[in-house]
């Protein structure tokens, strides 16, 4: 007999004395919580976002979609990165007023050559206002999850409202579990000496949000 | 189950020695107590958290109770979506196809994220049996590795040592394993973080097999989660071309929506956090992204024998997310290491002995390393009524009865008198020495009256039947939670 059959086999004779019963998953459980925790417009919501982003330390900016080169322009600089990561499908507009070192995300690249790169610019998939977190999915404008880890700054933006949601539950629906999925909140960190939150071990010790402003002229 | 450590005395004679170390009570202290209450923080930002516990409590009872139907749909959904599954009864042979699918690889080193699974069938002990050696990467594993020792908190395993031990601990091992410390490395956090982040990003970027376990399977969809704060756990899951998750069968939600009630539960009650930094979530493999060879081991090892227990299966519910060790008074006092197990404080209380049988003088004394205040109950997030259990379990110590090991029916006898005796009066003695561990709130809600019983159960009722029990707080623990701050101005 393979293991298989014998741990499923102890399983099924463990649970011997349970009524299965027949009702549907659907109805098996009380979901009584809630879907959003407070009652927000959306521009509180994104405020919230904002706020609950730098709690957990991330740098913030907001800007205007017609601003948003000049400002990844100014934060490369600002933190005198020569070089930068860039996902296939990054809008290019978005680097137009730049002319630090593109590193295109290619599968045949090693993890040294990536080490290597000061930042990386990604878009995100969704941001959750309630916990202050941004998910990224694999999509074309966001690249493999290891270009978001191995260099040290991480620039990502959210376009708003369209891409944020209030909370877990509201973003769960929205994701695709077949994609690789990071969800990150705040830059790594550690509390693992003597409970002092430190910075960055391991991911990008400076995760900068940049929620940009995407509402067309008189939008809903 | 694996993994008692060896020679490890009963709880009472090391938790005996634990108490008489003052750094480590002081280190204990300041630790649970700062993350207590943060906790209660966070908790308090949700309004429905009643409800996330219940429907939690809901999700993986129903989870239990239809097990073999979501493992079957699991290893469905893994394995189309390019993943392998393998099925370990015990740690030997979870260890056995471990070590084989690295050597297949032809690599002697592996990474690996934190995992209690891994560290409960001991598996880097096996791996380096067979010339394989495995690297922790959470910065505090690594402490407790280059420091030789043993973790001591399912959350923050090097809570024990203080950042002056962790200086001297870098300083001296590093070298040993890779990347030297920097010269004139100090004892700011900071610098050791620093000194760490160089030390294990140098075998990061080389590894070739990361392996890891994993918070939560979605059945459905047979997406793997991994909750972390580092990004340790993001380099093992993303860098190296083969992975190996190492997951305990119990971990399973049914679907995609269940993560909803975890992802926002799990992260307050551990860490107190809205979100914990990091959370990476993969189903099988993805082309050109991340490792091209998934392997998933799905382990019982006392699993299925915890579940045909009626009171104690509801410890598998479970999600490690060290709430229950924070609140707990012997925690405080004894230290993890005293628990003899990877899973210490009141989850390792219940935890332990029904993995591993009660056979052992520490796993027997396990159950009765508690006060019976039921803090432990009221802070966990999936409603685990740990005092039940515990009592439960030294009924069966004492009395014997029917239990399943290793799948068997078996009927255990009565532990012999003396030896049981002595063990759970020491325990008592021990714990009603310590009035602060009691005097910390006793559960006085109308169900628990009988966890408060006039004499001790079973051997200890010799003891306690010429002697008083303390008796029980004229507060409530709720008035004197909310009263004291969660206990931070007891000014114990
Ligand atoms: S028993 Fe409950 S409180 Fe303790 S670690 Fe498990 S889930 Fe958390």
């Amino acid at each position: 007999m393979s293991t298989r059959d014998v741990v499923l086999g102890r399983v099924r004779r463990a649970i011997a004395d349970v009524p299965r019963g027949n009702t549907p998953y659907e109805q098996a459980v009380d979901r009584g919580y809630l879907r959003e925790h407070g009652d927000r417009s959306v521009e509180e919501t994104v405020d919230l976002l904002a706020e609950n982003l730098a709690d957990y330390r991330a740098i913030v900016h907001r800007c205007e979609a017609g601003e948003l080169a000049a400002l990844i322009a100014g934060l490369l600089a600002g933190r005198g990165s020569t070089s930068v990561a860039v996902p296939p499908g990054l809008d290019e507009a978005w680097l137009a007023e730049t002319d630090v070192t593109r590193v295109p995300d290619r599968g045949d690249s090693t993890p040294h050559e990536l080490d290597r790169v000061d930042s990386v610019i990604t878009a995100c998939a969704v941001a959750i206002a309630e916990t202050g977190t941004i998910v990224l999915d694999g999509g074309p404008d966001q690249g493999r999850r290891r270009i978001t880890l191995v260099p040290d700054h991480h620039i990502c933006v959210v376009r708003v409202p369209d891409q944020v949601v209030s909370s877990v539950p509201q973003a769960l629906p929205r994701l695709d579990p077949a994609r690789p999925l990071t969800w990150i909140s705040g830059p790594s960190a550690t509390s693992d000496i003597e409970l002092d939150r430190v910075e960055g071990v391991h991911g990008p010790r400076t995760l900068e949000v940049v929620l940009v402003n995407d509402r067309t002229v008189g939008g809903n | 189950m694996s993994g008692t450590f060896v020679g490890m005395p009963s709880f009472p004679k090391a938790a005996h020695e634990a108490v008489h170390n003052q750094t480590l009570r002081g280190n204990l202290r300041h630790a649970t107590h700062t993350i207590r209450a943060k906790r209660a923080k966070a908790v308090a930002e949700v309004s429905d958290w009643a409800e996330l516990r219940e429907a939690g409590k809901q999700i993986k009872d129903h989870t239990l109770r239809h097990l073999d139907r979501y493992l079957v749909q699991l290893e469905e959904s893994v394995t189309a979506a390019g993943g392998i599954v393998h099925w370990a009864a015990d740690a030997d042979e979870a260890n056995r196809i471990v070590a084989d699918l690295v050597k297949t690889t032809g690599e002697s080193e592996v990474v690996k994220v934190k995992s209690m699974a891994t560290q409960e069938i001991g598996l880097n002990e096996a791996l380096e049996a067979e010339g394989i050696h495995a690297y922790e990467t959470d910065l505090a594993e690594l402490i407790v590795q280059l420091g030789k020792d043993r973790p001591s908190h399912i959350l923050v395993p090097a809570i024990h040592r203080n950042r002056g031990e962790i200086r001297e601990i870098f300083a001296r091992e590093m070298s040993e394993w890779g990347r030297p410390a920097p010269e004139g490395l100090t004892d700011t956090p900071a610098e050791l973080a620093e000194a760490a982040r160089l030390h294990l990003r140098e075998k990061f970027l080389r590894a070739k097999v990361g392996i890891s376990g994993a918070n939560f399977m979605v059945a459905e969809t047979g997406t793997m989660v991994v909750v972390e704060s580092e990004g340790n756990g993001r380099m093992c899951l993303t860098l190296p071309e083969t992975l190996i998750s190492v997951v305990g069968i119990e971990k399973i939600v049914p679907t995609w929506q269940d993560l909803e009630v975890f992802l926002q539960t799990l992260p307050r009650s551990s860490t107190a956090e809205r979100m914990n930094p990091y959370t990476s979530m993969w189903t099988g493999t993805t082309d050109g992204d991340g490792p091209s060879t998934f392997h998933l081991v799905l382990i019982d090892n006392g699993r299925t024998d915890t579940l045909a227990d009626e009171v104690g299966r509801q410890a598998l519910r479970c999600i490690r997310c060290s709430a229950c060790l924070n609140v707990c008074p012997v925690y405080e006092r004894a230290g993890g290491h005293a628990y003899g197990s990877v899973y210490p404080g009141p989850i390792g209380a219940i935890l332990s002995p029904q993995l591993r049988g009660t056979a052992s003088e520490i796993d027997a004394s396990l159950p009765y390393a508690s006060s019976l205040c039921g803090a432990c109950y009221e802070v966990c997030p999936v409603a685990i009524d740990i005092p039940e259990v515990l009592v439960h379990l030294r009924e069966r110590v004492v009395e014997g009865g029917a239990v399943t090991r290793d799948g068997n029916e078996v009927v255990l006898k009565p532990a012999k008198g003396h030896a049981a005796e002595r063990a759970a009066m020491r325990a008592a003695r021990w714990a009603f020495k310590h009035p602060g561990a009691l005097r910390t709130g006793q559960r006085l809600a109308s169900r628990s009256r009988r966890f408060h019983p006039r004499s001790l159960p079973g051997p200890g009722a010799a003891w306690s039947a010429t002697r008083d029990l303390p008796t029980m707080p004229s507060e409530p623990f709720r008035d004197w939670w909310q009263r004291t701050n969660g206990g931070k101005d007891t000014g114990k």
